[in-house]
């Protein structure tokens, strides 16, 4: 069975091949995808039509008239094993968001719910966050919606078994060391400890879905009366984008 | 720029196409018509290079007029269709003029029937396709009085022609691909899945349809923990319980329940044309069985054109013969030698 050191590349329907580096969420395997997925951004193989990267996995979809399973299979595994070989560490992020979120109270109900279960206050818990070096882990789910991670080893909390039936867009929700920001209303497993208007997910914005696997993400903390003034229309939510490399 | 008007809808009607590939790593679902391979028919019919924005209707169709002479192809799930008064061939193409309602009823067999204008439906496009795509608020479902605008058709004197349909509106057989997760089912588990008899369930969307037996239920001892991955339309997927569900065109893209393997692309139709109670069986491909059943969209049009002949009307069933110049065109015979 896969763990991060013995990748397994396996066919994925009938135009795509996956690289998989473990079955769980295991931090050295995330780690592992997020270097193969970049390096695939940058150097794809030959007749790669697309490249989707998940947690612990990466998929490439090909072109069957051009190239085959086999070609495809050679050239990944040959990676997979040169990166799992080297333990590598997340890879440095090409670009960091900024990201102004209201922590607690209304826009984070379950915060203290949270805080409590880590045995410190709701001003450490959020300050643990806002000082975590996150990555978009992947996107996925819904257009635009990241998997963000990872939080501090005592954030390995469960989903709740109880599902909370809606948290509105914009909500900020954490389980399993992972944040979730939903770009639409949903009902959901996890703990919503803020808000933000930043959208994942416009339609007829210039970039619809804004976020890539492998930015880098800061929440900045803002108090509960600056949220309104910052849920425009572009869905930006006062947001900022710097270009790292 | 013609235009296709929307009477009265009487199915689920939306505007599908081959949806837009290449967004996954965005969290964006291909989508698309449910069943693909009823637009390779209607262009094929149409004699269109490539598959054509067209309205699917689930269930059932509803009452249409245009505001130019258009030919309009009837393809997927046979459905009873009129125009005026006069029936039309399901599984062809035929002229419609401003004026005439073109009237389509409920479901014969099957699920999804497909209207494609010969110049394909040409709403705006959003990240290069006109699918609805309903689950994330991209486009919506057609409503009585909407107002369609139509590219022009390229050659509305083309005589009707009709088209030999690909077998898949009565359930059957779905030839299953192994897939990234297939090694985390038990060999017995695996055996008891591609032995059982199913049924199509009641819940079916364009997200995904229950697959349903009495033969048990199909669960991985790996499930519990899973890291969420990719998943694509045709995935067989089992819940928590070990119920299958099948991923049709609008799924997710990422699921954390392990997924017994891939219904191939060649047999996507059969299940989203399969209505609620069709029996349905898998068969098991390993990857290389699979990819010699691969084809793309082009050699899946040109094996459609193939299937298709002009319609040749029994003369019997022309209820205004009289009026018809059959002898029109009629000479001496002699052009040739006169050359």
């Amino acid at each position: 069975m896969s763990d991060a050191r013995s990748p397994e590349v396996l066919p994925a329907g009938p135009d795509g091949v996956l690289v998989r580096f473990g079955l769980t969420p295991d931090p050295d395997a995330m780690a592992a995808a997020q270097v193969l997925a970049a390096e695939l951004q940058d150097d794809a193989p030959a007749a790669a039509v697309e490249i989707a990267p998940a947690l612990v996995s990466v998929l490439v979809r090909f072109d069957p008239g051009r190239t085959d399973r086999g070609a495809v299979a050679r050239d990944l595994a040959a990676r997979a094993e040169r990166i799992a070989a080297a333990r590598p560490v997340l890879p440095d992020p090409p670009r960091r968001w900024t990201i102004p979120a209201a922590f607690g109270g209304d826009h984070g109900p379950q915060l203290a719910e949270v805080a409590e279960k880590l045995g410190m206050s709701e001003d450490r818990a959020v300050q643990q966050i806002c000082e975590a070096d996150l990555r978009v882990l992947a996107i996925g789910f819904a257009p635009g919606q990241p998997y963000i991670g990872l939080l501090p080893r005592a954030w390995n909390l469960p989903r709740l078994a109880e599902m909370t039936p809606n948290v509105p867009v914009g909500a900020v929700v954490v389980a399993v060391r992972q944040i979730v920001i939903f770009g639409a209303a949903s009902t959901t497993g996890w703990r919503q400890v803020a808000r933000t208007g930043f959208r994942t997910f416009v339609p007829d914005r210039e970039t619809p879905m804004l976020l890539k696997a492998g930015d880098a993400i800061r929440y900045a903390p803002i108090g509960a009366a600056e949220i309104e003034g910052l849920m425009t229309p572009d869905g930006m939510g006062g947001a900022r984008l710097e270009i790292l490399r | 720029m013609s235009r296709l008007t929307i009477s009265r809808a009487d199915g689920l009607l939306s505007v599908q196409d081959m949806g837009r590939p290449g967004h996954l790593g965005q969290g964006l679902s291909c989508g698309g018509a449910m069943d693909r391979m009823a637009l390779i028919e209607a262009a094929a019919l149409l004699g269109a290079d490539t598959p054509l924005a067209a309205i699917e209707m689930a269930g059932a169709g509803g009452v249409f007029g245009v505001d130019a002479p258009m030919r309009v192809a009837l393809t997927g799930a046979p459905m009873a269709a009129f125009l005026d008064d006069a029936p039309l061939r399901w599984h062809g193409c035929h002229l419609i003029l401003p004026g005439q309602a073109l009237r389509i009823g409920g479901v014969d067999s099957g699920v999804y029937g497909y209207l494609t204008p010969a110049g394909g439906i040409a709403t705006p496009e959003w990240l290069g396709s006109r699918a609805a795509h309903l689950s994330i608020g991209i486009g919506a479902l057609l409503d009585s009085g909407d107002d369609l605008p139509c590219g022009e058709d390229p050659d509305p004197d083309r005589p009707a022609r009709v088209i030999e349909p690909a077998v898949r509106f009565g359930g059957g057989t779905l030839r299953v691909m192994d897939g990234p997760q297939t090694g985390l089912f038990a060999d017995d588990v695996l055996e008891a899945f591609y032995a059982a008899g199913f049924r199509r369930g009641q819940r079916a969307n364009r997200q995904g349809i229950l697959v349903q037996t009495g033969k048990g239920c199909f669960t991985s001892d790996h499930a519990a923990g899973l890291a969420s991955d990719v998943i694509g339309p045709g995935d067989v997927q089992l819940t928590g319980e070990g119920v299958p569900f099948v991923l049709m065109a609008e799924c997710q893209t990422m699921g954390g329940y392990p997924r017994i393997g891939r219904v191939i692309p060649a047999d996507l139709p059969r299940i989203a044309q399969a209505a609620e109670g069709a029996a349905l069986r898998f068969q098991r491909l390993d990857a290389s069985q699979a990819d010699a059943l691969w084809r793309d969209d082009a050699a899946l049009l040109r094996e459609a054109a193939g299937r298709c002949r002009n319609l040749i009307r029994e003369p019997s069933t022309i209820a205004d013969l009289l009026s018809y110049q059959l002898v029109g065109g009629v000479t001496a015979g002699r052009e040739l030698e006169d050359e």
